[in-house]
């Protein structure tokens, strides 16, 4: 049954960082430098095992019901759950992600003095709880990963995190606690009423389900449908985190070491819209985009939803602007973006329910999503197919395929920009000990190189056209302007006050009138300037940046082949 | 894949190719070295320069028997949606050609007055870096061959404007200039970014030759209606686009930001106001034309909804920026005025269909508008000189860069800025002086001989062929830009008077000169003529005059021979040249435009107005130059109240700050920070929080009353556990991770013997 090497290259990535883990704590104490070395290794292999994968899926992008790397053995029979993974497009890019920023940000935390060994064995554990999210094809295995994220980070922030830190720590750990609660509940439930906790096989079914005569314990089934949507969806949108439940974020990341905020911004947000993209759109096809009343107004979930995305864009940037920390400046900068993600998956969601609608016939709830009224005695697939024909469909869904390309792009993009920012925040933090942006000033004489690299960052948060942001956000706002034209004209309101907060950064930290008082600190303690160690660290962001900016083909191309995938037919 | 850089098809690569590998080259590796950096800089645009004429005759030559016909360009696959294959490239096609013609040069001519400008700057380096950058892109723009390369050119303009308009970070007004421009232009830039999505998915390409060269294309764009606001897709799109130009080349309502641009150095107002920023925006307008004008047959009166936006937009920008002109005493101030009322002059030229004419008049403004700004730096340096130099006889204090106050004050004038304290500089630096004499005769449209006489004359002729047809938004356009001319031969005559004429009004314009070799003798030959003494002849750098005056003397003749090619046909003995300009601009067009017929009565019109203009400047500031205790007659004769909101540019930037900008930094404090997300959503938070701790409280009551009372066995099971358990709960983090790994590993071999 073993052949030499028993496992397959997914499950060797995901658990290679916790071998990783293992070897680190078991290495003597006082070898701090061998534990971060060791770390940096694991991690490196696994970057090259990442490549590896995405570059597999780049060449043979996995066609329709297909898995690339697929590798499905029974693991616990009882629960009727199996060790099911594989890949498509859209999990193959978050896995080049994780596997590029994951060193970055280890090198980064060579800056750690205290429980080194701690620390580095942490992050490989946080890696593999996210390298696990990204291959589930089990929602047990998923739901495992899911919290086994949660925790180092947690800990990340309660023991290396700055004066508020147990407050942040606590803060992040019940809203994502409360996520998780009804995540398992939902899970336990749509497996439990399906038979199986084998994702594709949830797909395919629970869509469809009817229960007991439309009954299931004892609920009306749509009922059910509704408030299992809603375990997933809040857990998702905590994670992600879209507004109202962004309020964890800045506080995590103003407590949390500088790596940990690498890592929180680039990769675990992107759980969050992950988890929609592979469970709560495709689970929940009817529940998003058949409409609803309330106080005799009609709306859908999607709509919800695309109206959570513009307040995130445009509250988000505004609170961004009103912060004199630049860490939480850039916090608050995280929900802006991630914003433009939730516009792209809302309008993803809105075509994903109107396929499934007209694939399965459904022209009632068609009509329902295009806004025709079926007059009473004519047949709904009549009036449909008349009002809101195939070619049509086929239009809007090129529409969904520009703006959901744009949404997992802008994951990977913001990924790459929030963990330079965050970088660049932390080194600044690091020889100033204060982040506060009222202190700084004129500083660009005496930090030229960290001033460039600041400008060039910030401009790609921005999504100055050139850099990869641009592409996303343009992707995202094209795509979605046919089916929300108002939010998206709301949604350009955000952008504006993006560009105000960006410019208060640089400005605040390098122009302005010459603080003396840095000077002075500059000529006595240490250099202000950027250290080599962190320029390597953010070299190869900043070049991933812009090559995605000007030939964003290298990833989008994959994504895309998982766009389709999941737009297909 | 062979393929020849040199062919018409790839040269544009390497034209955008070369400016931008010297802002990488100076950024990463020369920064230390100010030569070796100015060099690079001056070799990428330099190359750059050639290769657009190369371009340009190749184009030329390519269709000798019809102009412009041919289209050159080549495109790569760039990304791919769906199964849709996106291709980003570039164009040449005449229209792109003739800018070609403008743009290097122009930065070209910039870039050299800079070494002499920027020769004491301690950020050199980062200045050439910049303006490399600055070049690159709005040669990018002018190339692309779809929307979206175009507007990534756009864009990094933008961000190059910032950078150059502050590049004196230290000064408060700079920054915040910067920022102002950034953002004022980035409100236009978001709603095109918008314009440019919805052509994307209605048209499903952005390429221009599918587009805008494709009469079904257009057709299809005029028929879709739009998706919310009613009206057409192309209209809507119009819109969105014209809204970017509006904030791009600067017109109301989004003017705000181009007065306050002459912050950063004198050779960047020069790059914003000609040769890059503000053309960008009329350029994109007029390569869009066929787009905005689709569905509408304006020949016949029925404007499209873009064009009605253009048309009363920019008459009142013309004339609007012309009154304000008139009130300023900052020299780059007033050009600045002048150049936003000349954009108006474009676009609401466009507005009327007068295509030719907007593009004929961009090119010549450039070349006018470049040789006046970097004049006026000429005059700012002449005159800091002239303070310095004055301070060392003793005779003015010099005041150190005066500490503006808190915030932009409306009606601060930095001292070398302001033409009340100049006069007399014609003897001290003459070269500026007579190019300034000229540069200002082609702005205010001296009948003729200058280029701007003629390409402001078309506009106004075909503005003039409409009312004539009876159509209002013609009858507006010629009205107001008719009053605008008046206006702007008026405060050219102004400013240049009170500048260069007369006695000096301070002993810093006294002292003023920029000094050479050359210079000195002009100036000695002058002065005998004039019998003047006492001149002292300076002793900066001789070299650094040099790479000044130039510039100037080119683009001096430019200013005045570039306007031939542009001749309407019937004007008697110039019309022998033949337009080719029109000839050949037209082949961009799907339909040939038609020129209007030549009509005498715009012709006098226009020549009588600037010729009124510049006479009633003559003799309120010519005739009896000022002397340094007369007051402004211009001023005397508005009032003091009408001059008062003209200084105050009629209020409109203190409205925006105290109704927009501080309004939205209190709701973001206030209301999102404090009232949303502290108090409605951490407050919940909390409130849920104390619940659960109320909750708690209350099993730990009901624990100790009610269930310890119920039997000492369960709890003695539970203390011994605990006792076990105490000592694993060691506190440790590493134990408990060991512990956590463990588990995760027992996990794992579980899944092994499973599988057995």
């Amino acid at each position: 049954m073993f052949d030499l090497l028993p496992l397959d290259i997914l499950t060797t990535l995901t658990f290679l960082p916790l071998i990783g883990a293992v070897v680190v704590l078991v290495l003597p104490r006082e070898r701090a430098n061998a534990a971060r070395w060791v770390a940096l290794g694991f991690s490196l292999v696994v970057m090259l095992l990442a490549i590896g994968v995405f570059i597999e899926v780049q060449s043979n992008p996995p066609g329709i019901d297909e898995w690339a790397f697929e590798e499905s053995f029974i693991w616990f029979p009882l629960l009727n759950a199996s060790w099911h993974v594989g890949v498509d497009g859209l999990s193959a890019a978050m896995i080049l992600l994780t596997g590029i920023l994951m060193p970055l940000a280890i090198l980064i935390s060579f800056e750690v003095e205290e429980r080194v060994q701690t620390f580095m064995a942490l992050f490989l554990f946080l890696e593999t709880g996210m390298l696990g999210v990204f291959i589930a094809l089990d929602m047990l295995i998923f739901f495992v990963f899911w919290e086994i994220g949660l925790v180092p980070m947690y800990f990340l922030i309660f023991l290396w995190g700055g004066e508020n830190r147990r407050y942040a720590a606590n803060k992040f750990f019940l809203y994502t606690m409360a996520g998780s609660l009804g995540l398992l509940l939902a899970t336990q439930f749509v497996g439990l009423a399906v038979g199986s906790f084998d994702i594709p096989t949830m797909i395919a079914q629970w869509p469809l389900f009817e229960g007991d005569g439309g009954k299931i314990l004892g609920l009306d089934v749509n009922v059910f449908k509704y408030y299992t949507l809603l375990g997933f969806t809040v857990a998702f949108l905590i994670k992600i985190p879209a507004w109202p439940f962004h309020t964890w974020l800045p506080d995590a990341h103003t407590e949390a070491p500088t790596g940990g905020s690498m890592v929180l911004a680039g990769v675990l947000l992107k759980l969050g819209a992950y988890g929609f993209l592979r469970l709560a759109i495709p689970l929940f096809p009817r529940e998003w985009v058949i409409p609803r009343q309330i106080f005799s107004l009609e709306y859908n979930l999607v709509d919800v939803l695309g109206l959570l995305a513009v307040l995130g864009i445009i509250l988000g940037a505004l609170a961004a602007w009103g912060q004199n920390d630049f860490k939480r400046l850039v916090a608050y900068s995280s929900v802006n973006h991630m914003g433009f993600v939730v516009l792209g998956l809302a309008v993803a969601a809105l075509m994903y329910g109107t396929l499934w609608a007209r694939v399965n016939n459904d022209y009632r709830l068609l009509a329902g999503v295009a806004g025709i009224d079926v007059p009473s005695g004519q047949s709904a697939q009549q009036v449909v197919s008349q009002l809101y024909p195939d070619e049509r469909i086929t239009e809007d869904r090129d529409n969904a395929v520009l703006a959901m390309n744009g949404s997992v792009l802008q994951m990977f993009t913001h990924g790459l920009t929030s963990a330079g920012m965050f970088l660049l925040v932390g080194a600044l933090y690091h020889k100033a000990h204060t982040r506060d942006l009222r202190r700084f000033g004129g500083l660009w004489d005496i930090i030229p190189v960290f001033g460039g690299i600041l400008v060039f960052t910030s401009m790609a948060n921005l999504g100055l056209p050139g850099f990869g942001g641009f592409v996303s956000e343009f992707l995202v706002v094209s795509g979605s302007f046919k089916a929300y034209p108002i939010y998206v004209l709301l949604s350009m309101l955000g952008l504006l006050v993006t560009g105000i907060y960006i410019l208060k950064g640089i400005q605040k930290i390098l122009h302005g009138p010459y603080n003396e008082e840095w000077a002075e600190y500059d000529r006595t303690e240490h250099r202000l300037e950027i250290n080599l160690r962190e320029v390597i660290a953010i070299a190869p962001l900043m070049v991933l940046i812009l090559v995605t900016g000007l030939y964003p083909s290298w990833v989008l191309d994959v994504i895309n082949a998982g766009v389709v995938r999941f737009l297909g037919s | 894949m062979n393929i020849n850089w040199f062919d018409a098809d790839y040269l544009p690569w390497l034209i955008m190719l070369f400016p931008l590998l010297s802002f990488v080259i100076i950024v990463l590796f020369t920064a230390r070295s100010r030569i070796v950096s100015q060099f690079v800089a001056l070799a990428g645009i330099g190359i750059a320069w050639v290769l657009s004429m190369v371009e340009f005759v190749k184009v030329v030559w390519a269709s000798d028997a019809e102009l412009g016909h041919e289209v050159f360009g080549s495109s790569i696959d760039w990304m791919t949606l769906g199964t849709r294959t996106f291709e980003m490239g570039v164009l040449v096609d005449p229209l792109t050609a003739y800018m070609l013609l403008m743009v290097p040069l122009a930065c070209l001519l910039i870039f050299a007055y800079s070494v002499g400008y920027m020769r004491s700057d301690p950020h050199y380096s980062r200045f050439f870096a910049y303006i490399s950058l600055f070049a690159g892109a709005m040669l990018t723009l002018v190339l692309a061959d779809n929307l979206l390369l175009l507007f990534v050119g756009w864009e990094v303009m933008g961000l190059c404007s910032y950078l150059l308009i502050g590049f004196w970070f230290h000064k408060k007004s700079a920054y915040q200039a910067g920022v102002k421009a950034f953002m004022t232009t980035r409100v236009g830039d978001m709603l095109m970014m918008v314009g440019i999505g919805y052509l994307f998915i209605v048209a499903r390409t952005l390429d221009f030759r599918e587009i805008l060269y494709n009469e079904e294309m257009l057709a299809h764009l005029a028929s879709t209606p739009a998706v919310i606001f009613g009206g057409s897709a192309a209209a809507l799109i119009g819109v969105l686009l014209v809204a970017g130009t509006i904030g791009k080349s600067s017109q109301f309502p989004l003017h705000v930001w181009l007065p306050d641009a002459m912050e950063g150095p004198t050779p960047v107002s020069a790059m914003i106001h000609a040769a890059t920023m503000v053309s960008a925006g009329v350029y994109m307008v007029v390569r869009m034309f066929p787009l905005l004008s689709a569905g509408a047959d304006f020949h016949a009166g029925d404007f499209s909804a873009p064009m009605i936006v253009m048309g009363v937009i920019g008459s009142i920008t013309a004339l609007g920026a012309a009154i304000l002109a008139v009130g300023q005493n900052d020299i780059k101030r007033i050009l600045a005025y002048s150049t936003i009322s000349q954009l108006g002059y474009m676009v609401a030229a466009l507005g009327i269909g007068a295509w030719v004419a907007a593009a004929f008049h961009l090119v010549n403004h450039a070349f006018f508008k470049a040789l006046l700004f970097m004049a006026s730096g000429v005059v700012i340096h002449a005159m800091e000189h002239g303070q310095h130099e004055a301070a060392e006889h003793g005779d003015e204090h010099l005041h150190h860069e005066p500490e503006q106050p808190d915030g932009l004050v409306m009606d601060y004038v930095p001292p070398a800025n302001d033409i009340r304290r100049m006069g007399g500089l014609l003897d001290r630096i003459p070269v500026t002086a007579i190019t300034m004499a000229i540069g200002g005769l082609s702005l205010a449209g001296f009948p003729l001989i200058t280029a701007g006489f003629w390409s402001k004359d078309e506009i106004i002729a075909d503005a003039w062929h409409g009312a004539g047809e009876g159509y209002l938004l013609a009858l507006l356009v010629v009205l107001c830009l008719l009053a605008a001319a008046v206006l702007t031969a008026f405060y050219t005559a102004r400013m240049w008077f009170m500048t260069f004429w007369g006695a000096p009004r301070t002993p810093a314009a006294q002292h003023a000169g920029i000094g050479s070799f050359r210079n000195a003798w002009v100036r000695s030959r002058w002065a005998r003529a004039r019998r003047l003494e006492g001149v002292a002849v300076s002793h900066q750098d001789r070299s650094s005059a040099l790479w000044m005056e130039v510039p100037l003397i080119v683009l001096a003749f430019l200013a005045i021979f570039a306007g031939f090619i542009g001749v309407h046909t019937d004007f008697p003995l110039l019309g022998a040249l033949d337009n080719p300009l029109h000839e050949f601009l037209g082949g961009t067009l799907l339909e040939h435009p038609t020129a209007v017929d030549f009509n005498w009565l715009p012709v006098l019109a226009s020549s009588l107005l600037a010729l009124a203009g510049l006479g009633v400047g003559y003799w309120l500031y010519g005739l009896r130059p000022l002397g340094a205790e007369d007051a402004d007659p211009a001023e005397q004769a508005l009032g003091a109240g009408i001059w008062r909101v003209l200084e105050n540019r009629f209020y409109i930037d203190i409205l925006y700050r105290r109704y927009l900008v501080r309004p939205a930094e209190w709701f973001a404090v206030n209301i999102v920070i404090q009232a949303i997300d502290k108090e409605t959503i951490d407050g919940v938070l909390e409130t849920i929080g104390e619940a659960f701790v109320w909750l708690g409280e209350f099993f730990k009551r009901f624990n100790t009353i009610v269930i310890d009372g119920v039997g000492d066995g369960i709890p003695g099971a539970i203390g011994s556990f605990a006792g076990w358990f105490r000592q694993v709960q060691t506190g440790r983090i590493q134990q408990y991770l060991l512990y956590v790994t463990l588990a995760l590993l027992a996990l794992g071999a579980l899944m092994f013997i499973q599988i057995r």
